[in-house]
C-alpha cells in the first residue's frame, strides 16, 4: 500500500513517521520504515557486518552511516609508545573489528585520530549529523537522545542493525503515543535529570512501553538543548523507545552556532522546513500524563531501577521494593542523604556534556573531593573534553582532587575496566542504577551533575542546594 | 543468499521460573561479557551474577544449574522482561543457554523485538497463567505457536497472541532481511521520490 502523508491535526511523531515510510502497515505486514541516519559503535555492530558477509550482501547507503568507538575504549591516557591501555584483549579486538568493518565497507569512522570522537549520542549532533524530521537509529537504547532536535530515535537489536546496515529500513509496527506536558518552571538549583527521573518516577520503567513520548509544555520548552538531551536520552528508562521535543528557535540556534551546519549558505530555509515538524493544534495522543515541573526537587535513586527515585531530602517510601533495599543497604522510612559515598561518575550520554560539566566545576571550583572518594570526569566527547580544557574546568577538577579522563562511556555501564568494587555506593549521572551494572555489586544512586559533585565534596549524598553555587 | 531458519511449531519441555518484575538485560548479560564479536557462546555467561559466585563457581542455588531443570526450554518471569539496554546478547545469552520460549506478563519493546528476530519466543502471558505456573513448577508444558496455546498434556492453560507477520516468520523458518531485500524496488522509489 503506498503511503500516504499524515492527515492533520497530526503529531510531531506521525509527521515524521509519515515521512519515512516505504510502504504502511497492514494487519499482515509491519511498515517499511526508511532511515536516515544510522549510528554505529563497537559493541553491537560485529555481528551485523558479519551476517551481511555471509550473505553476501553490501551497505546500501554508506553515506547514511556514521560509526565512532565508545564503550569499550579506555578513558586513560594514550601509552607512551601510541598505543591505548585497553582493560582486555577482548575490547581491543572489538573495537579493531569496527576499523576493518568500516574499511572494508567505506563507512565514516571517528576513531581515535578523530578530534570528534565521543560517545555517539554526544558526538553525532555535536558533528551536525542530527536534524529535526529525520529518523534515526543505533544499537543503543539511548539513541533517544536525538529527540531532543524533533528527530525520531530509538534503540535497536544487532539484527536490525544488518537490516538497516543492508536495507536502510526497518520493518516496524507504529507505536502509540503519549504526550508529557510539563507545566510550570523547575525551581533553582533543579536540573533536567531531577525532571526525567521525576517523570519516570511517575509513570515508572514501563509506563512508556509501546509509545512514543513527546515533551511538552512551558518547562520543556524552557530548556537548552542540552537539557533537552538529558530528558529524551532516558525515555527508555520509562519503557518508551523514542522521546521527542519538536524544534523550535532553542533547536535552530544551538544547530547554527553549534555545528557545521550554521555555515551553510541555506541554513535559513532549512530551518524553515524543521520548524514545520510540531504538533499541530487539535491533534490527539493516546495517553496524556501531566506533571507540574514548580514540585521537583534535587533527584536520587534509592533503588535498582531508576524509577525508585525520590528528592534528595525526602525519606525512602515505606513500601519500597525489599529486594532493592536489601541490595543497597537503605531502609523504608530513612534517609537516603547522608549516605556515605565510595566514587563519584560524571559523564555518559544522558550528563557528559559541556554543561553538565560547568555545573559540576562551579561546585568543586575552590573545594576539595572528599578524603576517601574516589571521582572521575569522563567527557562525552573529544570535542567537549577541549571545549572544558578551553574554559579550565580541567584545572578545577584536578585541583580538586577528580580524575580528569579521556571521552567514553566509561563507568556508565562499566564494560571498559573503570568500574566500581562490590558493595562500593557509586553517585553516578549515568542512566541505570541496575544491579551490578557499574561492576558486580556495585550501588549506584542516579543524579544530576550538581547532586555528584556535591555529594563528592561532602562524602556523602547531598542536596546540590546546600551550596550556593548550585542553587544560582 | 536466502537464510532459512529452523521452523518453530511447536516444544514441549519443563520451565525455570524467574518470577521478580523488571528482569532488566544487565541482569540477563552483564555489560562486561558484551566484548565478544560473536552471537555464540554467551549461554555460559547468561544471568552470571546470579548464578556464580565471585571465584566463578556455581552457586548452590543457581536457578539455571538444577540438574533436573537444566535442560528446560522455557522461562517463566515476571512482568516488564527485558528491560534496559537494547543489547541482543541478552536474547542470544538464552538462545545459547538452550531456551525458545520465555513467557512473562509484559515485555519491554527492544527485548520482545530483539527475542522474535533470532526466533526465541516472547509470550505475553496474564498474571493468572503466571500464577498457574508457579503453582506447578514441576509440569511439562507445550507451546503451540501454530494454535497459538499454552497446553499441559491436554488441558489449555492459555491461548496467547503473536503479532502476524512475526508469527508467520517463526512458522516458516522466514528470515525479516530477506522480506527487506525483496523489498528493494520500493525502497529505491522512496529514495528517488521522497521530498
Amino acid at each position: 500500500m503506498p503511503p500516504k502523508p499524515s492527515t492533520p491535526p497530526s503529531t510531531l511523531f506521525d509527521k515524521v513517521w509519515a515521512a519515512h515510510l516505504v510502504s504502511e502497515q497492514t494487519v499482515d505486514q509491519p511498515a517499511v520504515l526508511y532511515i536516515d541516519l544510522h549510528l554505529v559503535h563497537e559493541v553491537t555492530s560485529p555481528q551485523a557486518f558479519s551476517e551481511l558477509k555471509s550473505r553476501g550482501l553490501k551497505v546500501r547507503s554508506p553515506e547514511r552511516v556514521f560509526a565512532t568507538i565508545d564503550h569499550s575504549t579506555p578513558t586513560l591516557p594514550t601509552n607512551a609508545d601510541g598505543t591505548h591501555p585497553y582493560a582486555t584483549d577482548e575490547n581491543r579486538l572489538q573495537v579493531e573489528k569496527l576499523y576493518a568493518n568500516a574499511k572494508d565497507n567505506g563507512l565514516t569512522l571517528n576513531g581515535w585520530e578523530s578530534d570528534r570522537r565521543g560517545v555517539v549520542h554526544v558526538t553525532a549532533p555535536e558533528t551536525g549529523r542530527v536534524t529535526p524530521g529525520m529518523t534515526i537509529v543505533c544499537g543503543d537504547s539511548h539513541t533517544a537522545t536525538h529527540g531532543a532536535f524533533g528527530a525520531l530515535a530509538f534503540g535497536i537489536g544487532t539484527t536490525e542493525v544488518g537490516h538497516v546496515l543492508a536495507s536502510q529500513c526497518l520493518l516496524q509496527r507504529k507505536p502509540k503515543s503519549m504526550a508529557i506536558n510539563v507545566t510550570g518552571a523547575l525551581q533553582q538549583g533543579v536540573t533536567a535529570k531531577d525532571l526525567i527521573l521525576a517523570i519516570i518516577a511517575k509513570i515508572g520503567t514501563s509506563g512508556g512501553t509501546g509509545y512514543v513520548i513527546e515533551y511538552r509544555g512551558d518547562a520543556v520548552k524552557a530548556l537548552s538543548m542540552e537539557e533537552r538531551m538529558t530528558v529524551c536520552n532516558m525515555s527508555i528508562e520509562g519503557g518508551a523507545r523514542a522521546g521527542m521535543i519538536a524544534p523550535d528557535d532553542v533547536t535552530i540556534a544551538w544547530l547554527k552556532a553549534n555545528t557545521p551546519l550554521g555555515e551553510r549558505g541555506d541554513f535559513q530555509s532549512m530551518s524553515q522546513k524543521w520548524l514545520a515538524f510540531k504538533t499541530d493544534e487539535g491533534a490527539s495522543f493516546d495517553k496524556i500524563v501531566n506533571i507540574d515541573a514548580n514540585s521537583i526537587t534535587p533527584m536520587v535513586t534509592y533503588g535498582i531501577d531508576p524509577s525508585m527515585a525520590i528528592g534528595v531530602d525526602d525519606l525512602v517510601p515505606a513500601g519500597a521494593n525489599k529486594d532493592a533495599l536489601e541490595y543497597m543497604g537503605f531502609e523504608a522510612g530513612h534517609d537516603v542523604h547522608g549516605q556515605k559515598v565510595s566514587k563519584v561518575f560524571i559523564g555518559s550520554c544522558t550528563n557528559g556534556r559541556l554543561s553538565d560539566l560547568q555545573a559540576a566545576a562551579n561546585i568543586l571550583k575552590g573545594r576539595k573531593v572528599a578524603e576517601g572518594v574516589e571521582m572521575l570526569i569522563v567527557p562525552g566527547s573529544v570535542k567537549t573534553k577541549a571545549d572544558a580544557e578551553a574554559i579550565g574546568l580541567d584545572k578545577v577538577f584536578v585541583d580538586a582532587g577528580a580524575q580528569w579522563r579521556e571521552a567514553g562511556c566509561s563507568m556508565c555501564l562499566a564494560m571498559n575496566g573503570d568500574m566500581a568494587a562490590p558493595g562500593e555506593l557509586v553517585v553516578s549521572t549515568s542512566n541505570r542504577n541496575f544491579k551490578g551494572r557499574q561492576g558486580p555489586g556495585a550501588r549506584t544512586v542516579l543524579a544530576s551533575p550538581e547532586t555528584a559533585a556535591a555529594s563528592a565534596v561532602m562524602g556523602h549524598i547531598t542536596d546540590p542546594r546546600t551550596f550556593k553555587e548550585a542553587a544560582q | 543468499m536466502s537464510t532459512k531458519r529452523q521452523p518453530f511449531t511447536a516444544i514441549t519441555s519443563h520451565f525455570i521460573l524467574a518470577p521478580q518484575n523488571n528482569i532488566d538485560t544487565d541482569q540477563i548479560i552483564p555489560g562486561r561479557f558484551l566484548t565478544t564479536t560473536e552471537k555464540t557462546g554467551l549461554g555460559k555467561s547468561m544471568f552470571y551474577d546470579w548464578r556464580y559466585n565471585e571465584d566463578g563457581s556455581v552457586k548452590a542455588d543457581s536457578l539455571f544449574d538444577d540438574p533436573a531443570k537444566k535442560t528446560s526450554k522455557i522461562l517463566v518471569a515476571g512482568k516488564n522482561f527485558g528491560c534496559g539496554s537494547s543489547r541482543e546478547h541478552a536474547p542470544w545469552s538464552m538462545q545459547d543457554y538452550g531456551f525458545k520460549v520465555v513467557m512473562a506478563p509484559s515485555f519491554s519493546d527492544i527485548f520482545k523485538s530483539n527475542a522474535l528476530k533470532i526466533g526465541l519466543l516472547p509470550i505475553e502471558i496474564s498474571e493468572k497463567v503466571l500464577v498457574w505456573f508457579k503453582s506447578h513448577p514441576n509440569e511439562e508444558t507445550t507451546v503451540d505457536l501454530e494454535a497459538q496455546q499454552i497446553r499441559c498434556g491436554d488441558e489449555v492453560i492459555s491461548t496467547f497472541k503473536v503479532e502476524p507477520f512475526a508469527r508467520y516468520q517463526m512458522l516458516n523458518g522466514m528470515d525479516d532481511l530477506d522480506f527487506l531485500m525483496s523489498k528493494t524496488a520500493d525502497i529505491q522509489f522512496f529514495e528517488d521520490h521522497r521530498a
